[in-house]
């Protein structure tokens, strides 16, 4: 680090998890874990099933409450909110669910526009913006389809386009792909960096699988060509999508590495090489 | 030692050993446990009615699930308890040389007891089953997380609207049955007691007093309330996926109805006392 570049104030964590601990009837489930996580940063949480990466999802969501230790998003304790708050500040917050949770009883386009609809806004105002989220995923096609109509990657899709028609500033994946085929989780990826890319989310996302985090830190989405490109090896590339993209792998309740896409490739740890198999 | 999974661990100590006092001492605890959730999720499904946001679309379409949805079982199965009624009934009656009088025990037992209890048992069976089975799906599905990660309370958006339109309804779907219930018991005693339809429907209506309907309309509201809180607490206290889904949906069903009959018996105390009192 060179210490006569200008540095800019630091900014303070759009999400900062502190000795948090949570724990159920069968144990702790997480144990001291802390990090952090900056404004238009994309954390990876890396680890095998039941590591607790939903769980810490649902904690930066407040959806669960830590058994000790603080969960700060945007700046807010979340521990010291009250349920009405917490629903109120959740519009914040964008959250893709494993399977993606579409509310079965509504249609694409209600799913879609739920948030909106909730906050009782105009349907002239509602109807542009869904179609121009649904745009995005490219699915404007299936406005008055059902989900069981949908495929498992199309559920997926509504289901970031519902995250972001409030423009969110962060927002949550939860395993977005886990269960498809590889050219369909191609697509949710790429969804995920025009998201980081273009709206400049700060993103916390949880999978087991290593190929998202290196596709989401390798490459970045080039709004002038309309592509998905990589980036450069010394972070030259417009949004410097490299130094952006930090892991975190769980394991066994704590936290067992962190760090960047290059000390996750370049470590020896026996563990870890399990990932990258 | 993470790289002997296999190993295995000392040796069980006497105190890790169960006894008989502390599976009794924790399902207790656990029973208290889900009666304070129970009553907490429906003091909450009433104490939202005071403030905002509220739900009509979704309101009315659970008056109608519920209410519409209900009729065909509740009048089908009214209309020939009335005629069970009459056909027990006037047969001792018949002993006696007083089968004129079975127009007015039909009447009072529909209207006082086997009107809203009965409504109440076959509206728990089909709703109390179908809420806890459609929450739990979509508390299994993550729906409902999902809904409050979209800043929506459950308890209102689901829960309320719920409770509202069964207790609305039941009052309803139980006049509907009693009435129902009575034109069963004319057409048995037409054609089986061989009375006139108008004689009995003179003293099917004269036997009843402002109490008896009172208790028959009062007992439905509690029922109603019964059967909804009940299902949508089975529903949202789900776990072990779509298999506890299952359980949970048996569980509404037993539960609701049992605690339809207990406090069937409470309420008809308490309106016998009101209607010896007050009115």
């Amino acid at each position: 680090m060179v210490a006569s570049v200008s540095m800019k104030p630091r900014e303070s964590p759009a999400i900062e998890f502190n000795s948090v601990r949570i724990a159920f009837d069968e144990g702790d489930i997480l144990r001291d874990i802390s990090f952090r996580v900056m404004p238009r940063e994309t954390l990876i949480l890396l680890g095998e099933t039941g590591t607790g990466k939903t769980l810490s999802l649902k904690l930066a969501a407040g959806l669960l409450k830590a058994n000790s230790g603080s969960v700060h998003v945007l700046g807010k304790n979340l521990g010291e909110m009250s349920e009405r708050d917490l629903l109120r500040f959740r519009r914040e917050i964008g959250f893709v669910f494993q399977e993606g949770a579409l509310f079965d009883s509504m249609t694409v386009a209600e799913n879609v526009a739920y948030r909106l609809l909730e906050e009782k806004a105009d349907p002239d105002v509602v109807e542009p913006q869904v179609r121009e989220a649904l745009r995005f995923v490219e699915l404007e096609h299936t406005t008055e389809l059902v989900p069981s109509e949908l495929s498992g990657g199309m559920r997926r899709r509504v289901s970031i386009a519902r995250a972001l028609i409030t423009r969110p500033p962060i927002v949550l994946y939860d395993s977005p792909t886990a269960g498809l085929d590889p050219v369909t989780s191609q697509t949710i990826i790429t969804l995920i960096l025009r998201l980081r890319d273009i709206y400049g989310v700060t993103a916390l996302l949880a999978t087991h699988r290593l190929q998202d985090g290196f596709a989401l830190a390798n490459f970045h989405f080039d709004q002038d060509s309309n592509r998905v490109l990589p980036t450069s090896k010394n972070g030259q590339s417009a949004n410097s999508a490299s130094s952006s993209t930090r892991f975190l792998v769980l394991r066994d309740g704590g936290i067992y590495f962190e760090g960047s896409p290059e000390q996750l490739a370049a470590s020896n740890d026996a563990y870890l090489k399990r990932f990258l198999i | 030692m993470a790289n002997a999974p296999l190993q295995v661990s000392e040796q069980p100590r006497w105190e890790d050993k169960v006894s008989v006092l502390d599976v009794l001492s924790d399902s207790a605890m656990q029973f208290v446990a889900n009666v304070q959730e129970y009553s907490y999720l429906a003091a909450q499904s009433l104490t939202n009615l005071l403030g905002g946001p509220h739900y009509l679309r979704d309101l009315l379409d659970q008056m109608d699930d519920i209410g519409v949805g209900s009729l065909p079982i509740v009048l089908l199965t009214g209309f020939f308890i009335g005629v069970v009624m009459v056909l027990q009934t006037g047969s001792q009656f018949t002993r006696f040389g007083q089968s004129a009088l079975t127009g007015d025990v039909v009447s009072i037992a529909l209207v006082r007891e086997l009107g809203p209890t009965l409504t109440g048992v076959f509206v728990a069976g089909r709703c109390a089953a179908g809420i806890a089975s459609e929450l739990g799906s979509m508390l299994v599905t993550e729906q409902v997380d999902a809904m409050r990660a979209m800043g929506t309370d459950p308890s209102r958006k689901l829960v309320t609207p719920r409770v509202l339109a069964a207790v609305l309804m039941q009052p309803l779907l139980t006049g509907l049955a009693d009435f129902v219930g009575l034109l069963g018991g004319c057409a048995a005693s037409v054609f089986s007691l061989r009375l006139s339809a108008v004689e009995f429907w003179t003293r099917a209506i004269d036997a009843l007093e402002f109490g008896d309907i009172m208790q028959g309309m009062m007992k439905p509201v509690a029922f109603g309330f019964i059967l909804a809180t009940v299902g949508c607490y089975k529903g949202l206290t789900v776990s072990g996926g779509t298999q506890g889904v299952g359980r949970a949906t048996t569980q509404a069903v037993v539960v609701s109805s049992v605690l339809i009959i207990i406090s069937d018996a409470f309420l008809t105390k308490l309106a016998l006392y009101l209607a010896d009192k007050v009115f």
